[in-house]
């Protein structure tokens, strides 16, 4: 056990080390990306300029400055902005880390809870006008751009029909802390989650359903079924919990990469300030301190969310408990 | 037991499936008796529709296409007529089932004794300490050496042939009267299939079960069976007492398998005389007697579907008994060495 957590935390380590060294290689790569100019300003004199960089450290070799980046990320926590003087990355990630992290966890809820229905729904009537109608639906969650239902949902919920009984608990676009109003966190996010949860309710609901469907062939499903239990029992006891392992795959990488910032159009569009959101303005501006913590930030959630995918696989499959 | 009324009765079971908008008829008027205890062997090549008899008696046949015709009676119940939800008491508590692959037949996420706990308490009501005492006392019965850690332990974590104990004992977990058994040793090992034949054997007098023993080998068939039945493509071909059967098949069919028996004493042949060609698969098979094509006896009078007719002791399709011309009975090879 602790073999493995050791194991883990090596691995996390490298997989951080190399990722930074590389976005920070392609940043000093990039043809205009040169921070020095861009943080003394237009048409600075060039003492100023000269003064920018021994301040900033540009004119030190690059590992130096890579090191000195890292320190000030890592143990100090007192990284400045190159776009905004003076500002700090860290706090700005930690201010922005709840927000998306609600997002994605709430959003998350829905979708797993709703695909699994949906494909076990579908699964069990196989070949029905059910099992078509579910998955002409989910196909449809598929397709729409979250962007464009994410404006629809505002227009309906916050301008159209706001002021219709039906709507008009929506509070305005932005993000309450759950700390100040677990109720108004809720409300603020519901609207967001349901967006963020359709696209991939139909991916799973259509993964789970065929799952299920080769499943339903397997052996231990006629076993199951000539010791007398019900169809139900059988669904839900033996092919469900069978076919669960491609799913929970599945859900960490999409998890892990929300978590990180990949759900920056829903961010977009509902007015939160999340890290998908920062991500995006990092990289329009340049902002190696910015971009940097944003992507570790990211990294530390996939290799924890591959982690936990892990921890869930062996309780899952007693097959790879024993490494088979 | 004589004129006791048998414990299944299957009449006249047709099964056929729907494909490319035609019914393809894989099994055609299989009758059957198994009477309370006996042990009844089922013998065809692969595709001679022996699983097929077993999952439409089970009724767990899924194919949306399927239509079962004929009867098949438990105990006098109609059991072809019975709604699914009837059908659930009598699977796995009056007729139970085992498979060919005891490597898949287990649901590979719980452990092996949570299974027979489950395939227990379904039907009936007993605690679930209750249910693992039974567990592992069946397991133990069953040979599997350590039966209480064993039923803590995941299908893959056990052999072929323990599994297909642990899959023997759940199938007896709620007493049937009869199991059906499809190939239960032909995924297994020589040893273990002798030793899984043993257990089977001694069901009738350690839990008073009756067992259809499906196999495509006759060895199995002479070590364990009381009564035979041959099926070829999907129709019966000889069907009687298994010492009958042996000593003097009716069938070309039959004899043909018999021959290719390896012999239990003295030196094994290089190669065991197969019979040459393959089944005629369902759509194909020719007007008359289905075995012609490979027969040796074929003659014009074969192109009539010959009827099941007595002979001796046992019921035969084929016309040469009742041209007079039956085969021989055998040497035996025990004799020959
Ligand atoms: N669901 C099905 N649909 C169509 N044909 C089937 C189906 N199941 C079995 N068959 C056909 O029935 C025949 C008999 O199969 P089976 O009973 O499995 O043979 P056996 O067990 O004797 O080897 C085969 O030709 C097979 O192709
Ligand atoms: S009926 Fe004719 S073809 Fe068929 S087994 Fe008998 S002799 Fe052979
Ligand atoms: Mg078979």
């Amino acid at each position: 056990m602790l073999k493995a957590l050791l194991q883990r935390f090596g691995q996390t380590v490298f997989v951080l080390f190399g990722i930074s060294v590389l976005v920070f290689l392609v940043f000093f790569a990039t043809p205009g990306a040169d921070p020095t100019s861009r943080i003394a300003g237009k048409n600075a004199s060039p003492e100023t300029i000269a003064k920018v960089r021994q301040e900033y450290g540009f004119d030190r070799p690059l590992p130096v400055q890579y090191a000195t980046m890292m320190k000030k990320l890592f143990i100090t926590q007192d990284l400045t902005s190159y776009a905004n003087r003076g500002e700090k990355v860290v706090p700005e990630l930690i201010k922005a880390a709840p927000v998306t992290l609600s997002l994605a966890t709430g959003g998350a809820v829905i979708w797993v809870v709703v695909s699994i229905l949906m494909g076990t729904v579908a699964a069990a009537f196989r070949g029905t006008w059910i099992d078509r109608t579910l998955m002409a639906i989910g196909l449809i969650g598929i397709s729409i751009p979250v962007f464009w239902l994410g404006q629809v949902a505002n227009l309906i919920t916050q301008a159209r029909y706001h002021d219709t009984w039906l709507f008009s608990w929506v509070p305005a676009l932005g993000y309450v802390p759950f700390a100040e109003s677990p109720v108004g966190w809720f409300k603020a996010l519901i609207i967001p989650w349901c967006t963020l949860a359709v696209l991939f309710i139909g991916v799973y609901a259509r993964v789970l359903r065929s799952d299920l469907v080769t499943v339903s062939g397997e052996d231990f499903m006629r076993t199951a079924r000539a010791k007398g239990l019900s169809p139900t029992r059988v669904l839900l006891v033996h092919g469900l919990r069978t076919s669960m392992i491609t799913f929970v795959s599945l859900f960490g990488m999409d998890f892990a990469q929300l978590i990180g910032g990949g759900a920056l159009l829903t961010e977009v569009v509902f007015g939160l300030q999340g890290v998908g959101r920062l991500t995006y303005q990092a990289l329009s501006a340049l902002d190696l301190p910015l971009i940097m913590a944003s992507v570790m930030y990211s990294a530390v959630f996939v290799v924890l969310a591959n982690a936990l995918v892990d921890v869930i696989y062996i309780f899952l499959d007693p097959r790879v408990r024993d490494g088979r | 037991m004589a004129g006791d009324a048998p414990l299944l009765d299957v009449r006249d079971l047709c099964v056929s499936f729907r494909s490319g908008g035609r019914d393809v008829p894989i099994i055609e008027n299989v009758s059957f008796t198994v009477c309370e205890r006996e042990i009844l062997g089922i013998v065809g090549e692969s595709g001679s529709g022996k699983s097929v008899t077993a999952m439409a008696i089970m009724r767990l046949i899924d194919d949306p296409g399927v239509s079962l015709r004929g009867s098949v009676r438990f105990r006098g119940q109609e059991l072809t007529t019975l709604p699914q939800k009837a059908f659930r008491h009598i699977r796995g508590r009056e007729i139970a089932m085992i498979f060919q692959d005891p490597m898949t037949a287990f649901t590979p996420v719980y452990t092996i004794g949570w299974q027979i706990d489950e395939a227990i308490r379904v039907h009936e009501r007993v605690s679930k300490s209750e249910a693992r005492t039974r567990t592992v006392r069946l397991l133990g019965d069953m040979g599997v050496p350590d039966p209480e850690r064993t039923a803590n332990r995941y299908p893959h974590q056990l052999s072929g042939g323990l599994r297909q104990r642990a899959m023997i004992a759940m199938a007896l977990s709620c007493n049937p009267a009869l199991l059906i058994a499809d190939e239960p040793t032909t995924a297994l090992d020589v040893t273990v299939q002798a030793q899984i034949l043993d257990l089977l054997r001694n069901l009738r007098t350690d839990y008073g079960s009756a067992v259809m023993l499906i196999t495509h080998d006759m060895g199995v068939v002479a070590e364990t069976c009381d009564h035979v039945m041959v099926l070829y493509s999907g129709r019966v071909a000889e069907r009687g007492p298994a010492s009958a059967i042996f000593t003097q098949p009716a069938h070309p069919y039959t004899a043909a398998l018999l021959d290719s028996i390896p012999p239990l004493t003295g030196p094994r042949p290089m190669r065991l005389p197969s019979i040459a060609g393959v089944p005629p698969a369902p759509l194909e098979r020719p007007p008359g007697c289905a075995f012609a094509p490979r027969c040796h006896y074929a003659h014009d009078a074969c192109s009539v579907l010959p009827p099941l007719v007595r002979f001796a002791e046992q019921d035969v399709a084929c016309i040469l008994p009742g041209e007079g011309k039956a085969l021989p009975p055998r040497i035996l090879h025990g004799a020959e060495a």
